[in-house]
């Protein structure tokens, strides 16, 4: 049991590398590049599959990769939180290339999107995450963020129209400025410590003096705010999301800011487990929470509207990670895992509504909740369960971490609560006028002309009532979001079981020890 | 090990050229700063590996005659990675210059249109109850203004005051046709010359 987790921990990071490279090779054929794709990451999921049912029998394991002796090489570490994460990741970009595979086929050749470039650099993407969750060692965790980074990029940018570089532009460069922070952060950890092992900076670090700690914990929590969206650092995403096409915006927002959140509990754990930015990271999370809602509660556009609800909805972990309790961690994994998946399934199917009603703007949508009954289900109960109403995910989730804070006590920990109900409130005004606007009420027919001209409809989409009747949404897409929704309700049912599995990560988290231990040996530390 | 002053220098030198460069809203200079950025965390990582001017790989067995190797390779790492996303940079600002013959940062249109719009709960308004001629456009549910020169009404909370103001504005528009002028501004207000912000 033990060699073959030691055999299939590296495989998440490498099948898609040889997937993207195959998937290079057959540009020219379409058809098997798709082949290629899907084939490689059911692989990668069946992997994570396992990966999770191992660490969760057996704990964390790591892997020197290349068979260097620990403290030289690079380590992979499967522990239980690295584990769930691979497999909530691999299970949304595996539903999103379905979905984007249908859109390439619903649209034929004349669309913006390069498929011969979209398929490789998607499976760069899902490498790059994967290294990220599995990195046993910091700089390894720094060249993770820059390979799903550059992915991004690319994928961010997709056919090159203006606006498509106007928000890619934002991104890069806030990315970049990200990376410059958390480069120079490895490189301060190095000149104090002489290692970028994690598990051996665990047991170095806290010989630093505290002050030398605390400036490199908050060099690591900027750079890692930065790519998770936490206010101040969440300017970027409502800018550079929603111009993407639906399955980049989809998996971007389910993922990349999870990422970023997935370093801040690594950060907050192992390598600084004494909680001296607790008490900031507990007012920015509030700050996360309301900011984000409130802008959310402004936008006319879905996207931009669901942009904000995920910045918002981040405060939520942070909050969780701020605690700084095993209740609080459990409820914040639990939390990571939900979120991704009904942020991915809103976003899908904002792009399901913007082909039907040729616009995601909701003063000029109208009507949906008619032309299309299944459309609205699809959009109604994720939006429901973003939104934490009982007995969804949302609502497990954001009870545990109430639960959590009030446990804890203090002024901080209730005021805390207060604000992510109020959020959790603001959230549902915010979908119910979406769905109002958008679903049930009338369409408004004789818009003025120029201003449909103004919207580019997408390619198979049409503007007219009769046309709109006549619109067929792609099976394969409506089948992606109708799967995703099926996920979200299944992370519902199965709750308690996640939430096990979040509670023991949690409790290995705070330990500490499995995780040092499965890089150096039982007994190594003191 | 004696520490070096120069090195330090030269970083905190390169930090603040840098972020004053990446703070310019055009695009080339956004660039520079990244790179000026880049090389200073290189020599940041440099500095780590201990006294300037060592070989990092010798036959020796004295530690102290040799530089430490990993921030090397790191830097190495770090070096190339800098070139292929600058590339990348580089590609996206000439490809904004082709498209908008302009290279700097631009605004956010849905952005802007969100912050400089006057709201009116659009809940409360049926645009079928509303005259077509007086529909704004799109639904008529928000009206648009220009944030430097626009015809400005304050804002209100009050439902009934919006409503009676839209009254008015409808008996107006009435007496317009009546009186056989052409058709005046939809109530929606001109549309926000965006040209003029630049």
């Amino acid at each position: 049991m033990d060699d073959l987790i030691r055999v299939l921990t590296p495989l998440p990071v490498l099948l898609p590398l040889l997937g993207a490279a195959a998937a290079l090779l057959v540009g020219r054929h379409p058809q098997l590049q798709r082949t290629v794709s899907i084939v490689v990451l059911s692989g990668v999921l069946a992997v994570s599959v396992a990966l999770l049912v191992l660490a969760d029998d057996q704990g964390a394991t790591s892997v020197s990769v290349g068979g260097w002796p620990v403290p030289l090489g690079i380590v992979l570490v499967v522990d239980r939180l690295s584990a769930l994460m691979l497999v909530v990741a691999n299970t949304v970009t595996l539903g999103v290339l379905v979905f984007a595979v249908g859109q390439g086929l619903a649209d034929g050749e004349e669309t913006d999107t390069p498929l011969s470039i979209f398929h490789p650099t998607y499976l760069v993407l899902v490498a790059g995450v994967s290294n990220a969750f599995l990195a046993g060692d910091l700089f390894n965790l720094y060249v993770g963020f820059e390979v799903l980074l550059a992915a991004s990029y690319v994928l961010l940018t997709l056919g090159g129209t203006a606006g498509r570089i106007r928000a890619g532009i934002t991104y890069v460069v806030v990315s970049l400025m990200s990376s410059l922070v958390f480069l120079a952060a490895i490189g301060l950890v190095y000149a104090a410590t002489g290692t970028v092992n994690m598990a051996q900076l665990a047991v170095r670090l806290g010989d630093l003096p505290d002050g030398t700690q605390l400036l490199l914990q908050s060099m690591l929590l900027v750079a890692f705010g930065i790519k998770a969206a936490v206010f101040p650092l969440s300017a970027w995403l409502p800018d550079s999301y929603p111009t993407a096409p639906a399955p980049v915006t989809a998996v971007f927002a389910g993922l990349l800011t999870k990422v970023g959140v997935y370093a801040i509990i690594r950060t907050n754990t192992l390598l600084f487990p004494d909680g001296a930015l607790d008490d900031v990271l507990l007012w920015a999370a509030l700050a996360t929470m309301v900011i984000g809602i409130l802008g959310a509660v402004a936008q006319t556009d879905v996207k931009r509207m669901l942009s904000f609800t995920l910045v918002s909805h981040i405060g939520y972990m942070v909050f969780g990670v701020a605690l700084g309790t095993t209740a609080g961690f459990a409820g914040a994994i639990f939390y990571v895992v939900h979120h991704i998946a009904i942020q991915t399934t809103l976003f899908l199917a904002t792009g399901l509504v913007e082909r039907r009603g040729g616009t995601t703007n909701t003063e000029k949508l109208g009507g949906l909740a008619k032309a299309s009954p299944l459309l609205a289900i699809l959009f109604f109960v994720p939006a429901m369960n973003l939104a934490g109403i009982p007995p969804l995910s949302g609502f497990i989730g954001k009870l545990g971490l109430i639960e959590a804070g009030v446990a804890m006590g203090g002024v901080g920990p209730y005021v805390l609560v207060g604000g992510a109900v109020l959020t959790s409130l603001l959230t549902l005004v915010a979908i119910a006028r979406v769905w109002g606007r958008a679903f049930w009420r009338p369409r408004a027919v004789d818009t003025a002309d120029e201003d449909v001209e103004a919207i580019r409809p997408a390619p198979g989409t049409s503007t007219t009532t009769e046309e709109l009747q006549a619109a067929r949404l792609p099976r394969t897409m409506v089948a992606a979001t109708a799967g995703f929704v099926a996920v979200t309700l299944a992370i519902t049912v199965f709750g308690g079981v996640l939430y096990g599995v979040a509670d023991r990560a949690a409790t290995d988290l705070l330990d500490r020890s499995p995780y040092i231990e499965s890089v150096f040996g039982e007994g190594a530390i003191p | 090990m004696t520490p070096t002053v120069v090195l330090p220098v030269i970083v905190a030198g390169l930090y603040a050229a840098g972020v004053y460069l990446l703070l310019d809203r055009s695009l080339t200079r956004v660039l520079l700063g990244f790179l000026l950025l880049g090389n200073a965390t290189n020599v940041l990582l440099l500095s780590a590996g201990g006294v300037a001017g060592l070989a990092p790989i010798l036959p020796v067995s004295d530690t102290s005659l040799i530089n430490d190797p990993l921030p090397q390779a790191l830097v190495l790492t770090a070096i190339v990675i800098t070139f292929g996303i600058s590339a990348f940079v580089l590609a996206m600002i000439y490809r904004s210059w082709r498209l908008v013959r302009d290279e700097v940062v631009q605004d956010d249109a849905e952005d802007l249109r969100v912050a400089t719009r006057e709201e009116i709960d659009a809940d409360d308004m049926d645009p079928e109850a509303m005259d077509p001629a007086d529909r704004g456009p799109g639904d008529g549910f928000t009206v648009e203004r220009d944030p430097l020169h626009g015809e400005v009404t304050p804002p209100s909370d009050d439902v009934a005051l919006a409503l009676a103001r839209e009254e008015a504005a409808e008996n107006e528009s009435a007496e317009a046709r009546a009186a056989g002028t052409p058709d005046r501004t939809p109530a929606g207000g001109r549309p926000v010359d965006r040209e003029e912000e630049h």
